[in-house]
């Protein structure tokens, strides 16, 4: 795919500090796929280079070029004017170099500074590990990092966010040149972002070169000096942070720009499909209560380890309620397991597709199927002519990109993925829709896609709860939105009259009692 | 509440406390002390500790094979392999008939690292290989005879005693001293760890993984086979079915001992709870005079009640879904 | 996004045609070691590939196999099963003793049930309750052995009157000039591929293998359907003790030692992956059939008994090496 002359965007170079690294014309192959063509991109000093990119764009395969996971098949890797070539992260690492992962690369059963020092412990003579030396050098770091354990703790008894902290502690131990970035704020909260920009400044004071890979508009342009964008696998352009907007990003990331359709949200309510009184999970979540009515999307606001997800797989039958009542149609029900909670109407998709909501060694097919292999067999044969017909028209529908059903779904890119779980679940023609972050890594075309279909399920009649992190996402699809902090339900609002700020202080804690007056009660359930 | 049951679980887990297992060891031993008066006399308890010794030294192995986050099904094969030529070769002098056992655990054991490291392939099909295949050399080496020692320093070997202490027993717990100091302290112990908590990790940190993999199937070898001469030792024969089903013990020993088949997760102090745990049970109920097969169901009750209840732990402790 | 999938396009189209047969070579490469394996013993030995000496392999291989059609179910599953060995040990010795004292057909049913208990228990351990599978077995596989040995008080146990018995067409008999072994093997391990590939039981069993988190947030009953496959399993062990019984007309406490061994070696052997949610039991038919065909060619060949093992120990490492690197290779050419 080329992309023409006049469409890329060139940051001002003159005057500018000569770059720590630069990656020129990187192209990297795999066997039938060209996942980086001649790729360019540098870093100076100080700066901090955010870099952007649908899923599949090859913003990770980059980074793994350049800290040494995968090899270049063409082009240069300079550091600080002299050219390298790294076999091995280790050896990237020792040249300056760290990628901080996206995904948990602890180990957990051991503590943070063997953590910190993986793989390069001090020893003294016979193998031996310098526990002194080990454990003052990573108090050290943690200190420059103002952390707030110590580096005896055990990891596996840490918090997600300060999991990420000994991650970048880790960065610290060779004198970085560059860090990398990747996606570090998926796991983090509000509270704790502020940290990490603090670190990211401290390391650009100090001269480190800082590339930045995240979805998050605001935090790329809350952070960068500098954007470079990638498109299918190709350099596509690079800009100056402050000379530009959202909408050009987008548009460079894209190809187009995209307006979010915050109309026809559907308006048609029925009567009560789902009703939550007071549930409670021991430990988890508390007193919640709210109700989804027929056509009406409910979006459930709030940060991760609110208690979201864990009420939709209370509803689900995945955890048993130690107090409060689930009513479904206005009758009270147990729901004991997950196959209780599909048969009578539910179906969830869940938060972490590749864990939860896919097979990944099966077929597009099969994985369509699965929840409702009644509907497709006979007498407990499997009717594949059936099968195939359920296939299409879910494939067709909802424009999955895919070669043939016999695909492994585990080679579909992320958005594909999404709409074959929820393909899946329509499939059960379920009365209540629970959504559990439905656009999560997911690239912004599929995102608006499934944003128009989820109106356009509500719309046909669908209770739909619709879980999310993501402000713009609850504000763009919900009639309602419940805020959830810390296990409860803190407010719940119009999704057409409220501020962001209010959002932001009810999920954040600022609001402790829930301003009921203000929301949509469940005795409005006949609305016009 | 949820933190209660963390506390529950750090103190059973032996956070500076004691180790669940160990609990258990001293709960049996009061009670066979009960039972009967000889059981705590010091007779009985080195017996038992010459008991284990066999079992107890191929558990110290498999603890490194385990956390590292593998399996070695082959060990009961190796120490048949190693008592065989113990005995079998005494004709070319006892020093190399012992050197050529203990070198034949060591070779199988770097073999089956080898493969695990250079082919990927999973090392519980590797060492149910080796297990199968090990056993055939013996046959072969054997021709199915059993062999008996014929140099009476073989066996008075396995009967020595230092001062009122069994050599054997001896050599058991200074092996366990050894192997706790080495995976508590050591570069290899710790990376052993790392790999078998997070391979990735481990990878992308630069260990060495095929490497300390290789080591600890070369550690579990050998001891293996110096269990194997151990045995002959005591035995003064050796037996080309000698060790079957021995694989089975040594992981019930370690698992008892609270080694986690995911890797990652273990101990040396654990695996030596988990071993005496079943040589007491042995000696006790022997001494009871309850039929041994008793001994196979209780320790099947054993390992599976010891199961569910590392679970209740882990699942109170974790907000996760149980799936 | 798009690169992964147009490399996919160019996997589908681009690569059947161009190496089709390689590919179908390799896939195939099981089936095509044992028959090269048929073709070099048969020049060892004339006897090798007379249907007498054929039908004298699938015979004695069919205790095995009927046992490794089972395990089979439960490794697509995602589980293991290690107490087979111990369990068919306790069928057989019940079913021979329970023969002469309350007659065949209830000692059949009696096995039966007792065989599909101890399945139960393990089903129930392991689907139920959690636990991890190869734990469990291992301490079903000693519990099952001690238990036998309680039963039994350690005496070894027969049947009488050894010709005057129906039972012995189990092990003995004949059904169109087939042996009833080789039957039994042949059926069960037709309607079980049928299950597994033709029903939604087995779907529902090949989703809990390949992911049993995403199969339980797809409402599967995964805990049933895990409990299943060691039904499935405990059914065909009491199959094999039936045959096996019959044809001893007596038994050993420890008869079954190591079988699970063996049948292990038959699924490895065949492909079937140990991982879970991929598998077949044509695979394993094929894989316990080369066990089979080995020790039979190197018996012929004049050497003892278990030089089999040794080459089962090469050839299980290679026949897991070739097929990883086969799947590599896959892997990577879907990388993106």
């Amino acid at each position: 795919m080329k992309t023409s002359a006049s469409s890329r965007h060139f940051a001002d170079h003159a005057g500018s500090v000569a770059p720590v690294l630069s990656l020129i014309d990187i192209t990297k192959k795999f066997p039938g796929v060209v996942a980086l063509n001649k790729v360019s991109f540098d870093v100076r000093p100080g700066e901090v280079h955010a870099l952007l990119g649908e899923n599949g764009a090859g913003k990770s395969t980059l980074m793994k070029v350049l800290a040494g996971k995968h090899q270049p098949n063409g082009g240069k890797i300079i550091l600080e004017g002299e050219e390298k070539s790294f076999e091995n992260p280790k050896q990237a690492k020792k040249s300056g170099i760290v990628l901080i992962h996206q995904e948990q690369s602890l180990v957990p059963e051991m503590s943070v500074a063997e953590n910190i020092y993986l793989g390069s412990l001090p020893l003294k003579w016979g193998n031996r590990v310098d526990w002194k030396k080990l454990h003052a050098d990573s108090t050290e770091i943690l200190q420059r990092l103002k952390c707030s354990f110590t580096s005896r703790d055990m990891v596996s008894h840490l918090s997600i966010a300060k999991k990420q902290m000994v991650e970048i502690a880790r960065a610290l131990v060779f004198t970085p040149k560059v860090v990398v970035f990747d996606e570090p704020t998926a796991s983090l909260t509000d509270h704790e972002k502020p940290v990490l920009y603090e670190i990211i400044k401290t390391l650009q004071e100090q001269g480190v070169g800082i590339v930045y890979i995240s979805h998050r508009m605001d935090e790329i342009f809350h952070l960068s000096q500098r954007i470079t964008v990638l498109r299918d696998g190709e350099y596509n352009g690079t800009v100056n942070t402050v000379e530009t907007n959202e909408d050009e990003v987008t548009k460079l990331m894209i190809g187009r720009s995209l307006e979010l359709d915050y109309a026809s949200k559907p308006h048609d309510f029925k009567e009560n499909m789902l009703e939550l009184r007071h549930l409670t999970v021991d430990g988890v979540f508390e007193d919640v209560s709210f109700n989804v009515r027929k056509g009406e999307i409910v979006g459930m606001y709030g940060l991760v380890g609110a208690g979201r997800s864990e009420v939709a797989e209370t509803v689900f039958g995945l955890r048993r309620p130690s107090a409060g009542e689930i009513l479904l149609e206005g009758r009270a029900q147990t729901i004991l397991s997950s196959h209780e909670a599909v048969e009578k109407g539910i179906a969830l998709v869940p938060e972490d597709r590749k864990d939860q909501g896919l097979i990944l060694g099966m077929n597009c097919r099969d994985n369509m199927t699965l929840s409702a292999l009644g509907s497709v067999s006979s007498m407990g044969f499997m009717k594949t002519s059936a099968e195939k017909v359920v296939h299409d028209k879910y494939q067709s529908a909802m424009k999955i990109k895919t070669p043939s059903w016999r695909q492994k779904v585990g080679n579909l890119s992320g958005g594909n993925q999404q709409k074959i779980v929820i393909g899946k679940w329509l499939h059960t023609h379920p009365k209540l829709l629970i959504l559990d972050e439905p656009t999560r890594g997911i690239d912004v075309g599929s995102k608006a896609e499934i944003h128009a279909l989820i109106k356009e399920l509500a719309r046909s009649g669908y209770a739909v709860l619709v879980i999310s992190s993501e402000m713009p996402e609850v504000l763009g699809v919900s009639n309602r939105i419940i805020a959830m902090y810390d296990g409860r339900i803190t407010a719940e609002f119009d999704g057409d009259a409220v501020s962001e700020d209010e959002l932001v202080q009810a999920i954040t804690g600022q609001v402790t009692k829930a301003p009921r007056a203000a929301a949509v009660t469940t005795d409005d359930a006949a609305a016009p | 509440m949820v933190n209660n049951m963390i506390d529950v679980k750090g103190f059973l887990k032996g956070g500076g406390f004691i180790q669940p297992i160990w609990v258990f060891v001293i709960v049996i031993t009061v009670f066979f002390s009960f039972m009967s008066d000889y059981f705590l006399s010091v007779g009985n308890l080195t017996n038992i500790l010459v008991q284990t010794s066999t079992i107890g030294l191929i558990a110290l192995g498999m603890t490194y094979v385990m956390i590292n986050g593998n399996i070695d099904l082959s060990v009961g094969a190796i120490l048949g392999l190693a008592a065989s030529l113990s005995v079998g070769l005494q004709d070319y002098g006892l020093a190399v008939a012992v050197i050529a056992a203990l070198a034949s655990g060591l070779i199988i054991g770097a073999i089956n690292g080898l493969i695990v490291w250079k082919t990927g392939v999973n090392a519980f099909i590797v060492t149910l290989g080796a297990m199968i295949g090990v056993r055939g050399l013996i046959f072969v080496y054997t021709e199915e005879q059993s062999f008996y020692a014929t140099n009476f320093a073989f066996s008075d070997f396995g009967a020595a005693t230092i001062g009122p202490f069994p050599l054997l027993a001896i050599i058991f717990l200074v092996c366990a001293l050894v192997m706790h100091l080495v995976l508590k302290k050591t570069g290899h112990g710790r990376n052993t760890f790392a790999v078998g908590g997070n391979a990735e990790a481990a990878l992308d940190a630069g260990i060495r993984i095929g490497r300390h993999m290789t080591i600890n199937f070369i550690i579990v070898g050998f001891f293996a086979a110096l269990a194997g001469v151990l045995l002959a030792t005591q035995m003064g024969a050796a037996t080309p079915n000698l060790g079957r089903d021995y694989e089975l013990w040594t992981i019930t020993a370690v698992v008892l001992g609270g080694t986690k088949l995911t890797g990652g997760y273990g101990s040396i102090t654990g695996t030596l709870g988990g071993v005496l745990a079943i040589g007491i049970l042995r000696n006790g109920m022997n001494m009871m005079q309850v039929p041994a097969f008793y001994v196979l169901v209780i320790l099947g009750v054993i390992l599976i009640s010891v199961l569910i209840i590392d679970q209740k732990l882990n699942v109170h402790a974790s907000k996760g879904v149980s799936i | 996004m798009a690169t992964a999938e147009q490399g996919n396009n160019r996997l589908m189209f681009g690569g059947v045609s161009k190496s089709g047969l390689l590919s179908f070579l390799s896939a195939q490469g099981i089936l095509i070691f044992f028959l090269l394996s048929m073709v070099v013993f048969s020049f060892f030995s004339e006897q090798f590939l007379s249907q007498s000496n054929i039908m004298t392999v699938v015979r004695q291989a069919s205790i095995i196999g009927i046992i490794a059609v089972g395990v089979t179910v439960v490794i697509i599953g995602g589980n293991l099963d290690l107490s087979v060995g111990s369990m068919l040990s306790f069928a057989t010795v019940l079913v021979v003793d329970l023969h002469d004292k309350v007659g065949p057909t209830t000692a059949i049913i009696l096995m039966f049930a007792l065989t599909l208990l101890v399945g139960a228990i393990n089903g129930f351990l392991v689907g139920f309750m959690r636990l991890n599978s190869l734990i469990v077995t291992l301490a079903m596989l000693s519990a099952i052995q001690g238990g036998i040995l309680i039963y039994s008080g350690g005496q070894n146990v027969d049947i009488a009157n050894q010709d005057s018995t129906w039972f012995s067409v189990f092990g003995r008999g004949y059904v169109a000039g087939i042996a009833v072994p080789v039957v039994i093997f042949a059926v069960l391990a037709i309607i079980v591929q049928i299950v597994m590939s033709y029903t939604s039981y087995g779907r529902r069993i090949f989703a809990v293998g390949g992911n049993p988190v995403a199969a339980v947030y797809s409402g599967i009953r995964k805990n049933w359907c895990v409990f299943s496959t060691y039904l499935i399993s405990a059914f065909c062990v009491a199959c094999a003790a039936l045959v096996l019984g019959s044809r001893v007309m007596g038994s050993q406490n420890n008869v079954g030692q190591g079988y699970e061994l063996l049948v292990l070696a038959g699924i490895i052997l065949g492909g079937t992956s140990l991982l879970g949610g991929a598998g077949s039991i044509w695979k394993t038919v094929i894989g316990v059939l080369i066990l089979g065909f080995i020790q039979n060619g190197l018996l012929l060949m004049g050497y003892p008994y278990y030089t089999q093992w040794l080459v089962t120990w090469v050839i299980i490492i290679l026949a897991v090496w070739l097929d990883l690197a086969n799947k590599r290779k896959r892997l990577l050419t879907t990388h993106s």
